[in-house]
């Protein structure tokens, strides 16, 4: 706000050391736009060459449709389409863990925020102490834990762990002690509403940007998670991602004894890799203003 | 947090009173209701709980309880702990670790203060919102799918930035992952998928500073250097100092990145490279669980006690 109001009534010339700060600032800006930009622009332009033309063209030389036919071609006959499977489990498991999430960590805000119960400071403190561990460092245990219950390689292995979504807790609470007035509550209380209700037909109408926040923090996070589903729902189970790394054992360009008829190259790798991001870099793209907004609300405090 | 505290006793005053006319019995209403009301609570929460029971607390118990025990389930005392501490890949992998960390912290804090300070001077709405956008899509990326991605970036054979590797000298795909490059290889690789998060939330914090204060500064003669040590950089330290703890604790776990280089590299990144790829050998190439869980126990205690720490002196979370 400032910065505009300034910009249009400059309080003094330019002199040369603004002239040098502008060209910094445009300068670093610049740099960085190519550096988070260059390597996706590269992979979509990788996946339409043919490995013979990726190697020997120039990088951002275009590639051509049959190119990309073929790569397609290559990708879904892989292990007879192994790929649409892992597509599928990276979907499942990580949709199934979305509802699950959002039935417990919504209710859970909500009654941490607004709720007067015995136990709520410290649940709200191991919230915040587990929001802030990385999710890495408790899937050894996890999967310790699973395995000693028999549930290794199941659909649950994956989901359930996914489920587990403490930041999202930390966000609904965060919205419900910020933006909805408990006197509010307590009218419709008065009207004669019971607690569940008050819940169903206030709370939830009005949480719904974070309750849209929290399923995309969830949702991208499980479908990118890579170390638990690679040790809980490994082989045919596994999700996308954990594919990819078996995709790679099997190009020869990184792993010269996997020759032979199953061998996938350079552009093939490339398509399944964007085949991998894809939902979520449409997510991305298609909720962009609503994410950077919802961020910047989630990161500032008051 | 205080507002909530004075908010609330008025309210449930008022809410009290309002039952005190409908109520059916006279004694003891209001105690059941209030109890009414906290049987609800728990019913809300209960399905989170039982979810962080099962896959947070139980967990680490569990882990904590096996890495005490040897192979046969017999109390082994700090047996594990000193096998795995013991053991010639243990201190190799807390150096790497060690040195991805510092590589990673330096650029990640100088540099996401540096573009959010600069994005937030822009003047033009539409380019710093396009911008930080920018920014953030490489974290749609992140997982295996980005270090696939810089796999290809890394090759001076198909890279886009060819030319810059090939300015470092480096020729084929094994001298950019040679040992002495890789903390700064997966420092820039975690950088370029996490960053514009943090961008963003930095702007935000940015923007919370009121415009008066900025305004007062520009009065005072400050030009935008000074008012970034002086003003800006103060009010974010707190954003900064979560930003570190919490990069911390994350970069301690490294695993999809040297797992996926060694695979890629024929080995000549090692399969031990980080602490956690160490507890997966243990785990799954050794069969010792007990040992795999002393690992994650010992990469569990420094990521608790680092956001315990947080949480109880960063002040970010006051509000209750």
């Amino acid at each position: 706000m400032s910065a505009t109001s300034t910009s249009t009534r400059p309080r003094h010339e330019l002199g040369p050391r603004d002239w040098l700060g502008r060209a910094f600032t445009v300068v670093v800006l610049g740099f960085f736009v190519l550096f988070f930009v260059v390597p996706i622009l590269w992979l979509l332009i990788a996946s339409g060459k043919s490995p013979h033309d990726l190697i020997t063209t120039g990088p951002f030389a275009p590639g051509t449709l049959d190119d990309l036919t073929a790569n397609w071609t290559a990708l879904v006959q892989f292990q007879g389409g192994i790929v649409f499977r892992w597509l599928g489990n990276s979907a499942y498991y990580s949709l199934a863990a979305l509802v699950i999430t959002l039935l417990t960590t919504i209710p859970a805000g909500y009654a941490l925020a607004l709720g007067d119960f015995r136990g709520r400071k410290a649940l709200l403190t191991t919230t915040l102490v587990v929001m802030l561990i990385p999710n890495t460092a408790l899937v050894l245990p996890i999967f310790l834990e699973l395995s000693a219950v028999n549930l290794i390689g199941t659909p649950l292995a994956a989901i359930l762990p996914f489920s587990f979504y403490p930041f999202g807790v930390y966000l609904t609470y965060i919205y419900f002690s910020t933006s909805v007035p408990r006197d509010l509550l307590d009218a419709a209380r008065m009207d004669g509403c019971g607690e569940v209700a008050v819940f169903r037909r206030i709370a939830i109408p009005l949480a719904f940007p974070v309750i849209a926040l929290v399923g995309f923090f969830s949702f991208v996070a499980n479908w990118n998670n890579f170390f638990l589903p690679f040790l809980t729902v490994p082989g045919r189970a596994a999700p996308v991602q954990v594919g990819l790394t078996e995709l790679l054992s099997n190009v020869p360009a990184f792993n010269p004894t996997a020759a032979g008829v199953t061998a996938i190259q350079l552009p093939t790798l490339a398509v399944a890799t964007l085949l991998s991001v894809t939902p979520v870099l449409l997510i991305f793209l298609f909720s962009q203003r609503f994410l950077v907004a919802g961020l910047t609300a989630g990161g500032t405090k008051e | 947090m205080t507002v909530s505290a004075v908010q609330r006793s008025p309210s449930d005053a008022a809410a009290g009173s309002s039952r005190g006319i409908r109520r059916r019995r006279p004694a003891g209403g209001r105690k059941s209701v209030a109890g009414q009301r906290s049987r609800v609570s728990y019913f809300f929460v209960s399905g989170y709980v039982l979810l962080a029971v099962a896959f947070g607390v139980f967990p680490t118990l569990y882990a904590v309880f096996i890495a005490f025990l040897d192979g046969d389930g017999r109390f082994s005392g700090l047996g594990n702990f000193a096998q795995v501490v013991g053991d010639f890949r243990f201190w190799p992998a807390v150096q790497h670790v060690g040195a991805f960390l510092l590589a990673w912290l330096v650029g990640l804090l100088a540099l996401v203060t540096l573009l959010a300070l600069l994005v937030h001077s822009l003047g033009r709405r539409w380019l710093s919102s396009s911008i930080r956008f920018v920014y953030y899509i490489p974290g749609a990326l992140a997982g295996a799918s980005s270090v696939v991605l810089w796999l290809f970036v890394l090759n001076p054979t198909v890279s886009p930035v060819s030319a810059v590797l090939h300015a470092f000298g480096f020729e084929t795909f094994v001298q950019t992952v040679s040992p002495g490059n890789l903390p700064v290889v997966f420092a820039v690789i975690a950088f370029w998928t996490g960053a514009g998060g943090w961008i963003v939330v930095m702007y935000g914090a940015l923007n919370s500073i009121p415009d008066e204060v900025l305004e007062a500064a520009r009065m005072d003669g400050a030009g935008a250097v000074r008012t970034a040590l002086h003003i800006q950089l103060p009010m974010l330290r707190k954003w900064i100092s979560y930003m570190a703890v919490m990069s911390l604790a994350s970069g301690a776990q490294l695993f999809v990145e040297p797992r996926v280089l060694s695979q890629a590299s024929h080995a000549v990144v090692p399969a031990d490279w980080s602490l956690n790829q160490l507890a997966y050998l243990y785990a799954f190439k050794q069969q010792d669980l007990n040992g795999s869980a002393a690992i994650a126990v010992i990469l569990l205690v420094v990521s608790l006690a680092l956001s315990t720490f947080f949480v109880i002196r960063g002040g970010l979370f006051e509000r209750d």
